[in-house]
């Protein structure tokens, strides 16, 4: 269970609710802080609500105690009334193609976790050498991608990615970032902030394809207000005559994106030693249908992009902690009513792992509204029996002592959480995180 | 102006959380992100103590059906208003009033909306991820209390309902 949500925040409206939060990380937040981009901070405002509610006089939290390994769900459900699976979705899919293992093929989770400190992918060292990157899948995750790898540095420079990458992509030579997807304008997964942000991006250019957006214009007309806006932007983007200014912009732009439309990723193709990622061949497609439930239908036909790296973004996805537990692996979420955790009494889900790994903060936050008032409606007709007392914590700190887990509270993620804010202010940047979970810890017992 | 959101955004941490411990303080000597907006906007804070000829009452529909009437200044927007009256709407605001989210949504009568002005692009993009929009939404961060506004009902929407998260766990 991790510190996903504000499930919380209904728990602790009523006098008679103790929540405890078991986290595997020293440190807190999980997406928020290791997903959103770096140039996003007012998106992090959330963690202000979060602090709130995990420094409320009830709710408990437990960093570094990995559920699975440390203690088991069988344990926690013996200490606890009701357990609730809030660990998202850690894996990411897997494109299936060959060449997907080569140096220069990483997955946007590795990626992002990357820039963003993720302990686990400190040591990723992409290699941007090559002068054309190419991304698989177009949600806000691709963009966010595209738009770091072609940021200005004076931007980045002020945001809390890490200094190593920062260091690495200042020396990057990548000049072109393609964005391909498998369906069409329409279908595109992403938002039009993020779209925005690409357009508006210092010293860059689009460069689309024309012909992908045959027919757009017409059916643009008739689709709700959000698809219409977003694809009208496209448009725009793709085919208008640009203004004075922003011709002037383009020309001077030492950098390219662009989306590419109807390709699915068929093979990564090596370079001559074999080594690493020298091209990706694409299937091009056809849309059968038309949108959100359009299907794309392959030709027959395909083609090479010569790349060097190749990020795939075509979804995170959800383990299993606990082999005891039911999960649907073909979905990857825990199977579940309402958040109530299907043949499991007491077990609860909430956040991507209830729902799989789409929308924004604001939907997952509602998702676990939801789960919290499920939790409290069972309690209230006795559905969850909360008829004799639980030991709670109590009866889970001796093991992890036995077990020699030192757990870190909230008030030592405060230690850490300073720490990394003083290490930013000597670098002008609103923090500077901590690397590893060594030093986390070290930082934490101070 | 980046600078001032900042230090705003520091300030305003600091004083919220005083807020919910002890009791609630006077509207004004609140600054947060959203009456950052309002101040931008060419309204101006009131900075004088509590007088009732200078207040707006609003209404607020909660997601229960519940009427919550409360007042707020000239200059305040909605979202100022809900935490300083410590209105209890789950999620409401998570961004703090920098268009960086879309759960301060609120829905209008057509009066009030075409009263409210014009929505820039910046709020369009985020109200356009909003469950439940309908063409008198707006985003409470962004709407401005002035005195014309007096007696105006705002809807809290639902958020995303039960409905969508079933069992299946499609979404």
């Amino acid at each position: 269970m991790s510190f996903g949500k504000k499930d919380n925040r209904e728990h602790t409206g009523r006098q008679d609710v103790e929540v405890d939060i078991y986290e595997r990380l020293p440190v807190p937040f999980g997406l928020v802080r290791f997903g959103v981009a770096p140039d996003h901070p007012e998106v992090k405002n959330v963690i202000n609500t979060f602090t709130q509610t995990a420094q409320h006089s009830r709710c408990s939290f437990y960093g570094n105690v990995n559920v699975g390994t440390d203690v088991s769900v069988k344990e926690l459900q013996q200490a606890y009334h009701a357990v609730v699976l809030s660990y998202g979705a850690e894996g990411n899919r897997r494109m299936g193609v060959p060449g997907e293992d080569l140096a220069g093929v990483h997955a946007a989770k590795d990626f992002v976790g990357w820039y963003n400190g993720l302990p686990d992918n400190r040591k990723l060292h992409p290699d941007l050498s090559c002068e054309t990157a190419v991304i698989l899948g177009q949600g806000n995750v691709a963009l966010d991608v595209a738009r770091i790898l072609l940021s200005p540095m004076d931007m980045l420079k002020k945001t809390d990615i890490t200094q190593p990458a920062l260091d690495l992509l200042a020396e990057s030579r990548i000049r072109r970032v393609l964005i391909v997807g498998r369906r069409g304008p329409m279908q595109i997964a992403c938002t039009i902030k993020e779209v925005r942000e690409m357009v508006n991006l210092p010293d860059t250019r689009p460069e689309m394809v024309a012909a992908d957006f045959k027919g757009i214009a017409e059916a643009v007309k008739e689709v709700p207000r959000p698809r219409k806006r977003l694809t009208e932007l496209l448009l725009k983007t793709a085919l208008d005559v640009p203004t004075e200014k922003e011709q002037e912009k383009r020309s001077k732009a030492s950098r390219v994106w662009g989306f590419r439309f109807f390709r699915s990723p068929v093979e990564v193709l090596p370079a001559p030693d074999l080594s690493r990622a020298a091209a990706i061949r694409l299937a091009v497609n056809r849309l059968e249908g038309s949108g959100e439930g359009a299907s794309a239908v392959p030709t027959g036909e395909v083609e090479d992009v010569p790349c060097g790296l190749v990020i795939s973004s075509i979804g995170y996805k959800s383990l299993p902690i606990d082999p005891l537990l039911p999960f649907d692996s073909r979905k990857a979420i825990v199977p579940n009513t309402m958040g109530r955790v299907q043949k499991t009494a007491g077990v609860y889900c909430s956040g991507w792992l209830k729902t799989g790994p789409t929308g924004v903060i604001g939907t997952t936050m509602n998702n676990s509204f939801d789960t919290a008032r499920a939790l409290l409606e069972d309690m209230d007709s006795g559905a969850l029996d909360v008829s004799s007392a639980k030991p709670g914590s109590q009866g889970v700190t001796p093991l992890l002592e036995k077990r020699g887990v030192k757990p870190v509270e909230f008030s030592d993620w405060e230690k850490i959480d300073n720490e990394e804010i003083k290490r930013g202010v000597a670098m002008g940047k609103p923090r500077e995180k901590l690397l590893s979970v060594d030093e986390m810890l070290h930082v934490a017992r101070t | 102006m980046c600078h001032l959101k900042n230090k705003e955004k520091l300030v305003h941490v600091t004083l919220r959380e005083s807020s919910r411990r002890a009791a609630v303080i006077s509207a004004a000597s609140l600054p947060t992100q959203s009456r950052a907006t309002c101040l931008q906007r060419g309204f101006t804070t009131s900075t004088q103590p509590l007088r009732s000829d200078n207040k707006v009452t609003v209404h607020f529909i909660n997601r229960d059906g519940e009427k919550i009437t409360v007042k707020g200044s000239p200059g305040d927007s909605l979202l100022d208003v809900v935490i300083d009256q410590d209105l209890d709407f789950d999620g409401f605001g998570a961004c703090e009033g920098t268009l960086a989210c879309s759960t301060c949504h609120l829905i209008f009568e057509e009066e009030v909306y075409k009263q409210l002005g014009p929505v820039t692009d910046e709020e369009m993009d985020m109200l356009d991820l909003a469950y439940g929009l309908t063409d008198t939404s707006r985003l409470g961060c962004q709407i401005c209390l002035t005195k014309s506004l007096e007696g105006m009902v705002a809807r809290v929407p639902e958020s995303v309902s039960d409905i969508r998260q079933s069992g299946d766990g499609s979404s």
